[in-house]
């Protein structure tokens, strides 16, 4: 997998819609009080590809999707979304950038007083001119696909952890966002469980060509994700391991307290001789 | 210390007023979330019903027990009804609905919106492009501002049936005597005092409760806090806002 440099990153930008980054970090960093949560962080993520960022709790992974969605700001750098700059983006010209992104967040954010159905189709009914039927389809076609068009008339509580994080995905993906951000949506599930929403992650990248940030600091979903793949044989999809071209498409970027300390595929991960990814890792 | 504490002070008045920019922007610019607007003005309006009339009812009949005593002194019974008219309507309907409100109100909608934000359902509204003041503040704030007034007159209404109850009944005044005596004693002025007063508590009942439950940290406890924090904000602000508004309304209105 080759690496991109700022200004490699720079002359991808300028190419058509469709080849241009989904995602470009340039020397971005943040603090909180005197606390440093990001320095000088850079990457990109090229559509239809994977990042997945590691690291320990409180180095910065989650913050690093808040300031692609525009919800935090940093003091310095560049984020670039889609062709479009969001760091010094006003909050009413961030909304039309979000389209471009669906964030699955921790324990899902599900709207607890709204169904199934009014959730996953939320930005449908309430964001655009889309005729209520026309919505009502697509919620039922998302919510086939993560596997749980019965409880689509059933409110959040009723659901158990790891079908709300899977109603998240799906409500993430209604408006056919084409970069999905997930925040440790495995995380505080059990193994099995957690596969199943390994596996949407790897479905939606591969048939629906969505470009994934991954931040978990649960390994073995990491791998899972990063060494997978969803390939259509007839109506079924199903997940095999990946082909080694496939693997190289998914990224690992590892943080430690705010900097990035590693970049690069699954096997370099594993190869690596840095006592704090070793010990990361074991 | 100090200057840390007046720091937090200050910051938290121009979230406030920050916050009250964007409610008065939301009103008059689109999106608009109506079925929003209706669904709050169904919750604040209809469901705060029941302890406004409860208030109102028990208001009206302790006041007449009261102040019977005190007429009798004069032998001034039968004008009964004139100071249960006047206080309910220039004073004790608009103050009494309006710490209601702040203890029903003001505590579910910091409730609300504090839980909203520690489960980052506030962030996930952004993230699906929504404006949470938009969709969350002005459905509320329009509903607090528009059906305090209308709960006020409700309670004052029931006040002085409650006071017509206790006159008739307990103190043997004699109905028509009641009736008269509440009419001779209101004035227009005092109308316009009771309807206007509403509408500022109302306004700043709901808006402390939105700030208040925005800005909540630190998970459920931080829910907790927020709530205690909205009532007591809110409870404060009634009285407050009741003395400035009634000095401003005499200088206007008498």
């Amino acid at each position: 997998m080759p690496t991109y440099s700022i200004r490699e990153a720079a002359v991808l930008e300028r190419r058509s819609a469709s080849d241009r980054p989904a995602v470009v970090f340039k020397n971005v960093s943040l603090s909180f009080d005197d606390k440093t949560v990001l320095r000088d962080v850079s990457f990109t993520l090229l559509p239809g590809h994977t990042k997945i960022i590691l690291g320990a709790s409180g180095s910065g992974k989650s913050t690093i999707l808040k300031l692609i969605l525009g919800l935090l700001k940093p003091d310095g750098g560049e984020i670039w979304v889609h062709g479009s700059r969001v760091d010094n983006m006003r909050e009413l010209d961030l909304m039309k950038v979000r389209g471009h992104l669906g964030m699955v967040f921790q324990e899902g954010a599900l709207f607890d007083s709204l169904t199934v159905a009014e959730n996953v189709g939320y930005k449908l009914y309430e964001e655009t001119d889309m005729a209520l039927d026309d919505v009502r389809r697509r919620v039922e076609e998302v919510l086939g696909f993560v596997r749980l068009s019965e409880h689509i008339d059933k409110m959040p509580s009723a659901l158990s952890g790891g079908q709300r994080r899977r109603v998240a995905i799906a409500r993430a993906m209604a408006f056919k966002p084409p970069t999905l951000l997930y925040d440790e949506a495995t995380t505080g599930l059990d193994p099995i469980t957690a596969t199943t929403i390994d596996e949407e992650i790897v479905k939606l990248r591969d048939v629906e060509n969505v470009s994934s940030i991954v931040v978990t600091h649960q390994l073995r979903d990491a791998f899972f994700v990063a060494t997978h793949e969803a390939v259509r044989d007839g109506n079924a999809i199903e997940i095999t391991p990946a082909d080694p071209r496939k693997c190289d498409e998914a990224e690992f970027i590892m943080l430690k307290d705010g900097v990035i300390t590693f970049e690069g595929n699954a096997a370099e991960l594993r190869s690596s001789t840095d006592p704090y990814i070793k010990t990361f890792l074991s | 210390m100090l200057t840390h504490w007046l720091k937090a002070a200050l910051y938290e008045v121009q979230e406030y007023i920050r916050l009250q920019g964007q409610t008065v922007r939301g009103v008059f610019s689109r999106p608009f979330y109506f079925h929003d607007v209706v669904e709050q003005f169904d919750q604040i309006g209809l469901g705060s019903l029941t302890v406004v009339l409860l208030t109102g009812f028990f208001t009206g009949a302790v006041l007449a027990l009261q102040t019977g005593i005190t007429l009798d002194q004069f032998g001034a019974r039968p004008f009964v009804g004139r100071l249960i008219s006047a206080s309910m309507i220039k004073e004790l309907g608009p103050v009494l609905t309006g710490l209601m409100l702040a203890g029903r109100i003001g505590s579910g909608i910091a409730a609300e919106l504090g839980s909203m934000v520690v489960t980052d359902q506030i962030n996930a509204l952004r993230a699906l492009g929504t404006d949470p003041v938009r969709k969350l503040v002005v459905p509320r704030v329009l509903a607090g501002f528009f059906m305090a007034p209308v709960l006020t007159v409700i309670s004052d209404t029931v006040g002085i049936l409650g006071g017509w109850l206790i006159a008739v009944y307990q103190l043997r005044v004699a109905s028509s005597l009641y009736w008269t005596s509440i009419t001779d004693a209101l004035y227009l002025q005092d109308a316009w005092m009771g309807i206007l007063k509403p509408f500022f508590l109302g306004y700043v009942i709901v808006t402390i409760g939105c700030h208040v439950g925005l800005r909540t940290s630190g998970g459920t406890q931080g829910v907790g806090r927020s709530t205690t924090a909205a009532v007591v904000a809110a409870s404060v602000a009634v009285i407050a806002v009741d003395f400035f508004v009634t000095r401003l309304l005499i200088t206007l209105l008498y």
